[in-house]
């Protein structure tokens, strides 16, 4: 909400209030009553000092989820080895709590963040001299915390790509294969492997076959993109075939480069962990989960 | 057409319904209209008529159509005007923040002394959200009216000097957008500022930061050390004494300090490095890029290197600052070279920043690495990126003389390549280079001759030709085969290759013209005729120069040293080079040219000006506080009136001290109004009341009831009218006054005035009056009625709206205040921190009963940041054993029902003879039970009781004993009825 060019309320859940986000349910109601989803109420929580935090707040389920989710972005160059990857990660949270809880969340290794950023309702000075997270968490989702691993220590590499891709000079053929294997992935499954690479525009058509998957390539674009899904170490997903070019232009100089994007559950790849989480303020004991997963930022194969 | 003027016709029927469901729709659909860019000026009588409506959401999308439209229709909106002007004085904070938004984002020029009379009062508002809104229509009604900027100073003045975290970035804002010249209004704030700059909310952060950053640049003298300051700062160099940072002052001869308030910025922006907010992030990077030393510049650049994680507009952004940093310190992104390293997905425009930023940043020890990541991108897909990189590639090659030869070998080779741009790209790169050292390059020449065939884009051909021109001496024998060739060509060629070949024949002309004497003359009579004006230009400048004929002048006497001048080398330049002397992070530094708006960073001064006016006498936030609340200066001590309170009032509630603001609010509003009424005549004065009749009412019982009203007011309020008349004359006449015991009088009055219509017999004299908040909310929705009618504004009673203490939580980061000033993140506690808390303590558990440890409460007397309900105590808990007492906490409460007690966190040991204050927050359910409860050590435990005193369970307000008797009048039959604590606390 903006006045007069500056930014007068940008929390979202103060905007949430202001007009609530649509749910089934809300619709449902809505064309019955013929409300909207506009709130009648005002948001207070603009007026306080959390302003992250509407006043009032009830649950029958208090709850709390955390997420550590891991990106690696990475490029690899052709050999195989490693220019550049790093670690980006997030903490997002679910907290569905009664009332004003305070809540505290500590790691077991907090020094393998480097660089860290909070949302607001962290308190900066705590996590300075104690590197502990104390907070009055904003209601509903939210990203608690983003982190950089620092650059020091060395990144696992999940995957590897096996590639060979050839265009001929003579002939309006040329060679395409890839297979892609698992790495360093503390013994858990990679899933929802997805390939995607960008053509030279000289490639009319593909002619391929996955082992697993599906695969498309779209001839305007120049866009192939193959859906692995998970990779079984015993039998490694390739896909091979042969591309067609444009008779007459001279091959492409660059072989193109290839995307990556995975997931990996339970597994955050940096080794970090939380220790506990406890909270003070309410007396009710809440649900409390985490859960960790690594997946694929930018992570490129150059070929 | 038709079918337009019956949908309109539909809408007006609806918006006169009496549904609100009917007005409704119609006003979305209307709002609709606008959003598509039709006209719906038509329909604004029958809009406006809705401003008044009960129904917030008919209410929004009305001020959304005004404020669409007020501006053609000026007359019409002027209806508007008296709903805004009642819904400032609405009980609701948020009610009066959004009409003073709307009012002031009407732009109609008659309403600007309205509006400024708003802003005033609304700078007064005891709710920050209020005042808030203030500082933001500072700005609106300056872009309406410029005139008005002296009176919008002094309301900046007074608003820069609220504790408020809420308005601080607004207040700023509106101070930059009016009068960024007058520092000296910041000197005394400036601690306070950069205190509160934590707490602030994001967009405000940036501001006040842009705004310190420029502060700083007037009032501190340079950190940069003479060795490493850059050229342009290279005069302010010379600084005054002392130690810090001891290992750099080593080398230089004049030692520097800097000044403590200097250092406070640092240090207190520094934590909001890692906010959330890439806005807040840049412009910390960018205040320390300008104002740290250089030594600490560099910690930004973790952060910056983080957002390049963010979406594409804030990457290209903070790459371009990146940019500009890295050409001056290189040092300071070095760490980080391998997170410029491009993607292929990126856009072009990131490509080419990052790599701008791989070549500002290269230097002997990562050239290699870095070459062979050139080598990729030359590959790239993106011709444009690799015709950028071949030029960074020339870059590098120049500015590390190392690897010349090797980048240029690499360059020779992309000769080669099969596609043209690289090619032609890699000819002007090696042009460039060849022309810094031209010593031993005869191969490279030829074999760039022999590519002319082969290449097509004229600005390689340009350059080829330009190469064999200058250096034809040596390549004797390809220069004329060449000259040959493209003369052949000439009528076919781009201009800038036609221009080239003149230039080629002239060279050759001079020094060989023994061959090529024909091929000149050749070329010049083609170029006599073309049809571009310049070759023709050319052509004839070269001829009359080289061809000795009997009119050439003086000059070609000189041609061949015109021609074959030693030319100097062209330096291989950031484009970002130019861009440092606009402030990072600012809109003109993106686009490279000046914006409007841009405020010039100056330079550091030479000597830094007084640092005392900074300095901020103890005893003025108090006095500044009452200023602002318009709080009656009380000759007693606040302690007296406390304790007063407490012993008569027993069933006086809380209310937070508004009152006297509350009146002296309304006060001005009516002064307001009814000065307006007083000019415009009988015929407004009318509009007014029935303005603020509800639209129920008709007019004719309107004017009946008002007779009435005013015939008994008349008897009761005769005299009081005259002073108040007087009073107002006296305040409107120096409307800059700022709200303090000489308005506290009338607004006193007014009060009382608002009391006597109800209990006509009690009206007496006007003393100042403090009252409770609900009484008057209990009398006041008959009352105001009565009044409005009236046209006699000044009597209406509208108690404003108290700011509701919401659960005041710590603030995440509240950092201890220079000056020892406690530190507040909201008005709330504002309010009640001026109320004197007794010191006087109760004991908990002494000593010998508890094994050594010792436990007192004492009444903080605060607004619980527990909840509503909850009385915050304060615990003291002293060791005085000799052993260390662990894990102190809270067990086994007995309460009586419904009471609750909020513990606090345990402590989890307590040094001998240490000492600690918790607080713990307790609903005593307005009865004086005793809460029990164990206080447990980690081997021990002993019951405990707090019993409230009955004044510890009311928030205290000061009253007059004539006032206080009235209430309690009508006070006791309440309390019978219902719990009145709980009822007040929710107010």
């Amino acid at each position: 909400m903006l006045d007069n060019g500056f930014p007068l309320a940008t929390e979202s859940n103060i905007l949430k209030e202001l007009i609530k986000p649509p749910t089934i349910l809300r619709t449902v109601v809505n064309t019955i009553t013929g409300s909207t989803n506009v709130g009648d109420q005002l948001p207070t929580g603009q007026l306080s000092v959390v302003p992250w935090r509407r006043t009032g707040v009830k649950y029958t389920n208090n709850e709390a989820y955390f997420d550590v989710i891991e990106e690696i972005d990475a490029i690899i160059d052709k050999s195989g080895s490693t220019i550049t990857a790093e670690i980006q990660g997030v903490i997002d949270a679910c907290v569905k709590l009664t009332g004003m809880p305070d809540l505290t969340l500590s790691f077991m290794n907090p020094r393998l963040l480097d660089d860290v950023s909070f949302h607001p309702c962290v308190r900066f000075k705590r996590w300075e001299s104690e590197r502990i997270l104390s907070f009055i968490p904003p209601d509903g989702n939210f990203r608690l915390l983003s982190y950089h691993v620092s650059a020091q220590n060395l990144v696992a590499i999940p995957v590897y790509v096996k590639h060979n891709i050839s265009f001929r000079d003579s002939s309006s053929l040329g060679r395409f294969e890839i297979t892609v294997g698992p790495k360093q992935t503390m013994g858990k499954t990679v899933e929802g492997v997805m390939v995607t690479s960008q053509m030279p525009k000289g490639v009319l058509n593909m002619t391929l076959t996955p082992s697993q998957g599906t695969h498309i390539f779209d001839p305007v674009t120049k866009l192939l993109s193959w859906d692995v899904g998970k990779i079984n170490p015993q039998k490694l997903p390739s896909l091979k075939g042969s591309m067609t070019l444009q008779a007459g232009t001279s091959k492409p100089d660059e072989n193109p480069t290839i995307n990556l994007q995975f997931k990996i559950q339970q597994l955050a790849i940096s080794g970090l962990k939380v220790n506990r989480l406890d909270m003070y303020g309410e007396k009710y004991k809440p649900f409390k989960g985490i859960k960790y997963m690594t997946k694929a930022g930018k992570f490129q194969v150059r070929t | 057409m038709e079918q337009y003027f019956t949908l309109n016709e539909d809408l007006k029927q609806m918006l006169e319904s009496s549904k609100d469901s009917a007005k409704l729709d119609a006003m979305k659909r209307i709002v609709g209209m606008i959003a598509k860019g039709k006209n719906a000026s038509e329909l604004f009588p029958a809009v406006v008529k809705n401003v008044a409506s009960k129904n917030i959401e008919i209410k929004k999308l009305v001020y959304v159509y005004l404020m669409r439209y007020a501006e053609e229709q000026q007359d019409l909106a002027l209806l508007s005007i008296s709903t805004f002007q009642r819904a400032l004085k609405d009980p609701n904070q948020l009610i009066r923040a959004s009409a003073l938004r709307v009012l002031s984002s009407i732009r109609v020029p008659i309403i600007v002394p309205i509006m400024m009379l708003a802003i005033k009062e609304a700078s007064s508002d005891l709710s920050p959200y209020v005042r808030k809104n203030a500082a933001h229509a500072i700005q609106k009604l300056y872009s309406l009216d410029p005139e008005q900027k002296e009176m919008l100073i002094e309301v900046i003045e007074k608003l820069l000097k609220d504790r408020s975290t809420l308005v601080a970035g607004s207040v700023v804002m509106a101070f930059e957008e009016v009068c960024p010249d007058r520092i000296d209004l910041i000197h005394k704030n400036y601690r306070k500022l950069c205190n509160l700059l934590v707490d602030v909310e994001e967009w405000g952060q940036v501001v006040i930061i842009h705004m310190l950053t420029r502060y700083a640049r007037t009032q501190f003298v340079s950190p940069w050390k003479d060795d490493e300051v850059v050229e342009e700062y290279s005069e302010n160099n010379f600084y005054e004494s002392e130690e810090e940072q001891k290992e750099k002052d080593q080398k230089v001869k004049n030692i520097y300090t800097m000044d403590p308030d200097h250092r406070l910025l640092l240090r207190n922006t520094k934590p909001l490095l890692q906010s959330r907010n890439a806005a807040v992030v840049m412009a910390v990077a960018q205040l320390y890029w300008h104002l740290a030393p250089k030594s600490e510049a560099s910690t930004v650049s973790k952060s910056l290197v983080r957002l390049l994680r963010s979406n594409r507009e804030v990457q290209y952004i903070v790459l371009q600052n990146i940019a500009t940093m890295s050409i001056q310190r290189k040092g300071m992104f070095e760490p980080y070279l391998k997170s410029f390293y491009v993607r292929s997905t990126d856009p072009t425009m990131i490509k080419t920043l990052k790599l701008e930023i791989l070549t500002n940043l290269a230097n002997e020890a990562n050239i290699s690495t870095l070459l062979r990541e050139f080598q990729t991108y030359v590959k790239s897909q993106d011709k444009q990126f690799a015709a950028a990189t071949i030029q960074a590639i020339g870059r590098c090659a120049t500015n590390i003389t190392e690897v010349t030869d090797t980048c240029l070998n690499g360059l020779v080779c992309l000769l080669s390549n099969r596609d043209e741009i690289v090619v032609a790209e890699s000819v002007v790169v090696i042009k460039k280079l060849l022309q810094t050292q031209p010593a031993h390059h005869g191969e490279i020449i030829k074999h760039m001759a022999k590519l002319l065939d082969n290449i097509t884009v004229p600005v390689a051909r340009a350059s080829i030709l330009w190469l064999i021109g200058e250096y034809c001496e040596r390549v004797p024998k390809i220069a004329p085969d060449v000259l040959r060739k493209t003369a052949k060509s000439f009528t076919t060629e781009d201009d800038l290759v036609k221009l080239q070949i003149l230039n080629l024949g002239a060279k050759l002309y001079l020094t060989n013209s023994k061959q090529t004497k024909l091929l000149t003359q050749y070329v010049l009579n083609l170029g006599k005729y073309d049809q571009s004006y310049d070759i023709r230009d050319r052509t004839r400048f070269i001829r009359q120069l080289i061809v000795p004929n009997e009119k050439s002048g003086a000059l070609s006497k000189y041609a061949k040293k015109i021609f074959l001048a030693q030319k100097p080398a062209p330096l291989l330049e950031s484009p970002f080079k130019d861009r440092d002397h606009f402030q990072l992070g600012t809109l003109s530094h993106t686009l490279n040219s000046r914006a409007t708006g841009y405020l010039e960073l100056s330079n550091w001064p030479e000597v830094a000006p007084d640092p005392s006016v900074r300095n901020v006498d103890v005893a003025e936030p108090t006095k500044e506080w009452t200023g602002i609340l318009g709080i009656i200066k009380k000759e007693k001590p606040m302690e007296k009136f406390y304790s007063e309170s407490e012993e008569e009032e027993g069933e006086c509630t809380n209310t937070s001290s508004s009152k006297s603001e509350s009146g002296s609010e309304s006060e001005k509003e009516d002064k307001e109004e009814s000065s307006s009424d007083e000019s415009s005549g009988s015929s407004s004065s009318s509009e007014e009341s029935s303005g603020s009749e509800s639209d129920s009412k008709e007019s004719t019982a309107n004017k009946t009831s008002r007779a009435a009203a005013e015939s008994s007011l008349s008897e009761d309020n005769k005299k009081k009218a005259k002073g108040i008349f007087k009073k107002r004359s006296t305040s409107s006449s120096s409307d800059t006054e700022p709200t303090s015991s000489e308005e506290s009088s009338p607004d006193s009055k007014s009060e009382s005035d608002s009391k006597s219509d109800s209990e006509s017999e009690k009206s007496g004299s006007a003393t100042s009056s403090k009252k409770e908040e609900k009484l008057v909310q209990d009398r006041k929705a008959p009352n105001k009625k009565d009044v409005f009618l009236l046209d006699l504004d000044d009597f209406c009673p509208v108690t404003t709206p108290v700011a509701v203490p919401i659960a005041a939580v710590l603030s995440p980061s509240s950092t201890a205040d220079l000056e020892g000033l406690s530190l507040s993140n909201s008005s709330v506690i504002d309010v009640t921190t001026q109320i004197s808390v007794p010191t006087e303590t109760h004991e908990l558990l002494h000593r010998m009963s508890g094994k050594g440890l010792a436990a007192h409460y004492h009444f903080s007397r605060q607004p619980s940041i527990f909840g509503d309900h909850m009385i915050p105590v304060e615990v003291t808990v002293t060791n005085t054993t000799d052993q260390k007492i662990e894990n102190i906490h809270i067990k086994e409460k007995k309460l009586p029902p419904g009471m609750r007690v909020h513990e606090f966190n345990p402590i989890e040991y307590l040094e001998p003879a240490g000492s600690v204050t918790v607080s713990m927050g307790i609903d005593f359910c307005d009865s004086t039970q005793m809460a029990s409860f164990q206080l447990c050590t980690k081997d021990d435990h002993f019951n405990v009781n707090i019993q409230p005193p009955v004044g510890e369970l009311l928030l205290p307000v000061t009253m007059s004993e004539k006032d206080f008797k009235k209430e309690q009048a009508c006070f006791s039959a309440l309390y019978l009825l219902s719990k009145p604590r709980d009822a007040d606390r929710n107010e």
